[in-house]
């Protein structure tokens, strides 16, 4: 039995671990603060989808560089 | 694509009709646009920038906002399906002008003053600033601009490639295994159920991009406007 498949896609479920790591934190932290003052609540969900729209950037890199075309893969 | 001129067109359509004859006490529709508008235009250009700035970047800011929306949400219309976002060219062309606009904001409030604003962070001990100034431009200039277009493009194609994915797979499921007997096709069951999810979680991205876009292009130029870093 050999597996086949594109090395890209591995790339990409790589570089998620860490935005994945990164989202989790910043989620984390926001809830910790509204649940210490819950009347920044609004404040802290845009400084949160912010943060979140900074730090998954890094995965959808990722991704697009999967589609650029490389070195064409040997057939077989 | 036909899809952005027919989205071009209902947003015309939504805001000329919506803004034709104002009430002073609104109806459902008038509510719900004013809503929308005043989000924009007090929760994110007038919050980040100020009255005064706020109301001179106002008309292209609020341009983002609802072309990114209008074309993103298509993408989870039946039958258009595919969102005006998820190819290449309006991503690229609305993140270049995001680009010049903060660019050309910083230049004209601080002249060449802005390059130094930009680059060289105050309070800095000067040695680092051969390894600190790199590090600034490659931020401020080409990733800023380069993570608007990945961002904005890459959520839409990634949620149309799910999409796809589990449609197929519902397909292949149901009418491929199941049919020849095999209970493994009982699967596409979840799958299907697993698809229906996630085009509600798409309309949630759609929004969510495009608050992300407009606020983003926001806070690039209020930083350029700012007098230090």
């Amino acid at each position: 039995m050999n597996v086949v498949g594109y090395l890209g896609s591995l790339a990409f479920g790589l570089a998620a671990i860490g935005s994945g790591v990164g989202v989790g934190i910043i989620v984390g932290k926001t809830i910790e603060s509204v649940a210490r003052q819950p009347e920044l609540q609004g404040r802290l969900q845009s400084l949160m989808f912010l943060g979140i729209a900074l730090t998954e950037a890094l995965a959808f890199i990722a991704i697009a560089i999967a589609f650029i075309p490389f070195a064409a893969p040997a057939a077989g | 694509m036909i899809i952005r001129l027919i989205v071009v067109a209902a947003l015309v359509l939504i805001l000329w009709l919506g803004t034709r004859n104002m009430k002073v006490v609104p109806g459902r529709g008038q509510a719900a646009l004013e809503f929308v508008l005043d989000f924009v235009r007090k929760g994110i250009v007038i919050d980040t920038l100020g009255e005064k700035d706020g109301k001179r970047f106002m008309p292209v800011l609020m341009t983002f906002f609802f072309l990114v929306l209008g074309m993103n949400l298509v993408g989870t219309v039946p039958l258009l399906q595919i969102s005006g976002t998820a190819v290449a060219g309006l991503p690229l062309i609305l993140s270049v002008v995001a680009f010049f606009l903060f660019v050309v904001a910083g230049f004209a409030r601080h002249g060449w003053k802005y390059l130094k604003n930009a680059l060289f962070l105050p309070g800095v001990p000067w040695p680092l600033y051969f390894l600190l100034t790199p590090i600034e431009f490659l931020s401020t200039f080409i990733l800023r601009p380069v993570t608007l277009f990945l961002r904005l493009l890459m959520n839409m194609v990634a949620g149309h490639m799910m999409l796809v994915l589990v449609f197929s797979a519902t397909q292949f499921f149901l009418f491929t295994v199941l049919a020849q007997g095999n209970l493994m096709g009982l699967l596409g069951i979840g799958t299907f159920a697993f698809g229906t999810i996630w085009i509600v979680f798409e309309l949630f991205v759609a929004t969510l991009q495009a608050y992300v876009f407009t606020f983003l292009a926001t806070i690039y130029i209020q930083m350029s406007l700012a007098e230090e870093h």
